[in-house]
């Protein structure tokens, strides 16, 4: 018989029950809580009558609708207001352990998952949001799920799942300096498309990915779902080892060696079969800059934008043509001809402290371009935020011209305050680059922080390895 | 549970690939904390000229002509024919609700994105699944047939058109049993409450570190 995959092993830890058609009762270990799709769930609970099933799984946070400035006069928008206070009020009601907006633990879900050590490998872990693929990074088997799941798992502690086809996604060899994570997974996206990965689990492998830092594998990881995966995985190594030991919600002392010994098994066994392998040379990977609407429309910043006419784009030309048109973009541009209005650095994607290092290091003592309207850093949580500024990142920053915010999804997707004006373009750290995803009319391009401190100095797109 | 058994629907195409749920549904809207009203702002971007925000008066908009449904003939449509992958992006079951509350039922594609997929039949709203050729025959019918309705049948499983053509479709089991039946799922799951308080037992056990 063939050996697991990480995915299997996970999974199989986890069944509570199969029924004849495979459908799984799948226990859930982590349920992490946010303000937008909560509500209704907890509604639910409370009209039939339910309780939490295991609150010491839960752990809140307010993330999508604060603001990033000016937090001691509370929330200005009166929609906005309500959804968080709701959600404090609901925490307060059910006794569900919340971090709130002014709490400097207070941040991004998914980046206060695993900075806190709430995200374990091994994990099942889920949040009613998309990007919760992040935490399969620790070898945790992560996804986003609906309200009406969010309900389920508060009241039950399991979902009924059906399992996924397993895909290995392997980036074999080394990357060239100046390429970071976050153009290994845009590479990984432009080459499988964004419904690549629909139905199966994505295990990320090979040495690309093994060298990168437990940060570096949370960018991957989270972008899983623009390649239409609900979950990507990354075997546990010393690397994730070494980040957990001491984290809050980490076990320690004998529980925390008997978790170790468990967490070394959580990789695919050599012999394990994957439904769909899929290899990348990494050293081909060059800095990706996104043209269009779908994450899947990504070319290297020294490409062009692509040409709907050509015959090699048939099947995509009606999608391309579009998306061109909303990009107000011409067909065979230069990237490094974009001309930019905003630049955004920040998210659930790269927002954490080696970012936000990597963006400060490319900006070495040059100032924000004249033409660039915004320019503005927002750390992913509020114990970011504190380590960026114990290393001066924020001074570098603002002298340099970027606004210096307080944590939360903020301009990824325009929630709160932050947003572009129809028309603008916008260079950004973020995972969509949908139609109107960051304001209404705007236009996004996603690149990774290195790459938007150089836009943001240059104006435009720029090869961040030649800045 | 809303139950699903068997609709002939007024059916209108929108063909476009990766529909995303900020398409669908766009943000501002996700603040509302219920679960209804959202089918007035279904489509938001492309179904009106000016800018949309929660509370807004709907008499008040300008709706864009050139987008499908505004078209006089799709008034009241209840199944939706899409492109590929419908639905991707984010996890938020307010874009079945949004579908839902404008009056949708079901939803035909060459496929959903999985996120998507699940919370659709979590709020009785039917995806189906048909392939790409047979989608993009039936949106070529629906765009040159004024009023042409398409009869779903759940139980059947099939798909058949107003000249006679049967479709037939695949479904999860389960879940068709759960939707025929307006099923709750909480309430199924709890039915098995003594095997997840088992389950937890042993794995508190094995891996105390989980419930720490």
């Amino acid at each position: 018989m063939a050996g697991k995959t990480l995915y299997d092993k996970v999974w199989d830890a986890h069944v509570v029950n199969q029924q004849e058609d495979g459908t799984v009762l799948l226990y859930i270990d982590r349920h992490l809580v946010h303000e937008v799709t909560s509500p209704q769930a907890f509604e639910g609970l409370k009209l039939a009558g339910r309780k939490p099933w295991r609150l010491s799984s839960m752990l809140a946070v307010a993330d999508h609708n604060v603001p990033t400035t000016d937090r001691a006069n509370g929330i200005s928008d009166p929609v906005s207001r309500l959804q968080v206070e709701t959600l404090d009020a609901n925490c307060e009601a059910f006794g569900v352990v919340e971090f709130k907006m002014n709490d400097l633990r207070q941040g991004i879900v998914h980046v206060i998952g695993p900075e806190q050590g709430a995200t374990l490998p091994g994990m099942t872990v889920v949040c009613g949001d998309s990007h919760t693929s992040t935490h399969g990074a620790f070898g945790a088997l992560a996804f986003g799920i609906g309200t009406s799941e969010v309900e389920h798992v508060m009241a039950t502690q399991t979902l009924l799942q059906k399992k996924s086809r397993n895909m290995l996604i392997s980036v074999d060899g080394e990357v060239g300096p100046g390429v970071t994570a976050k153009d290994i997974v845009l590479a990984i996206i432009g080459k499988i498309g964004t419904a690549g990965g629909n139905g199966c689990t994505l295990e990320f492998g090979g040495e690309a990915i093994r060298a990168l830092s437990m940060e570096g594998r949370m960018s991957v990881c989270n972008m899983a779902i623009e390649a239409g995966a609900r979950a990507g995985m990354i075997a546990v190594d010393d690397t994730t080892i070494d980040y957990l030991k001491g984290r809050p919600f980490a076990p320690s002392g004998e529980t925390w060696d008997m978790a170790v010994a468990a967490w070394r098994e959580l990789k695919s066994d050599d012999d394990a079969e994957f439904d769909e392998v899929v290899r990348l040379d990494a050293s081909l990977i060059e800095p990706q800059v996104s043209w269009g609407t779908s994450p899947e429309m990504v070319t290297s910043v020294n490409g062009v934008v692509p040409d709907p006419a050509a015959d090699e784009y048939a099947a995509k030309r009606e999608g391309f043509t579009r998306a061109l048109e909303y990009m107000d973009l011409q067909a065979s541009t230069p990237v490094t001809d974009i001309q930019l209005d905003r630049v955004f650095i920040g998210s659930c994607t790269n927002s954490r402290i080696e970012d936000l290092r990597a963006a400060a290091a490319v900006i070495k003592d040059r100032k924000v371009a004249d033409t660039i309207k915004q320019a503005m850093v927002v750390p992913g949580s509020g114990l970011v935020k504190k380590q960026a500024e114990a290393e001066g990142l924020d001074k570098l920053f603002v002298n340099a011209g970027f606004e210096w915010r307080e944590p939360g999804c903020s301009m990824c997707l325009a929630m709160n305050a932050d947003r572009l004006e129809p028309g603008e373009r916008c260079a950004s750290t973020s995972n969509r680059n949908f139609e109107g995803r960051q304001g209404q009319g705007g236009r996004t391009h996603l690149v990774s922080p290195a790459m938007a401190a150089a836009a943001a100095i240059a104006g435009h797109f720029v090869d961040v390895r030649h800045f | 549970m809303k139950s699903f058994t068997q609709l002939k629907g007024l059916t209108v195409p929108l063909m476009r690939a990766n529909v995303d749920t900020d398409a669908i549904i766009p943000k501002q809207f996700l603040k509302s904390i219920k679960r209804s009203g959202f089918g007035v702002n279904l489509f938001d971007e492309w179904r009106y000229k000016d800018a949309g925000f929660p509370g807004q008066d709907p008499n008040s908009r300008e709706p864009n002509p050139d987008f499908v449904l505004n078209e006089p003939r799709y008034k009241g449509a209840q199944v939706l024919i899409a492109g590929e992958n419908f639905g991707c992006g984010s996890s938020r079951e307010h874009a079945v609700w949004a579908l839902d509350d404008y009056g949708f039922r079901s939803v035909i594609a060459p496929g959903f994105a999985d996120i998507f997929n699940n919370n659709s039949f979590k709020s009785g709203l039917l995806p189906i699944v048909l392939d790409k050729a047979i989608v993009e025959k039936l949106a070529e019918e629906c765009a040159s047939t004024e009023g042409y309705q398409l009869d779903i049948d759940l139980e059947a499983q099939t798909v058949t058109t107003p000249n006679g053509d049967v479709y037939p479709f695949e479904v999860d089991e389960f879940r068709k049993h759960c939707l025929l039946n307006g099923f709750d799922d909480i309430e199924l799951t709890l039915q098995q409450r003594f095997r997840i308080e088992e389950y937890e037992a042993k794995r508190r056990e094995s891996a105390p570190w989980l419930f720490g």
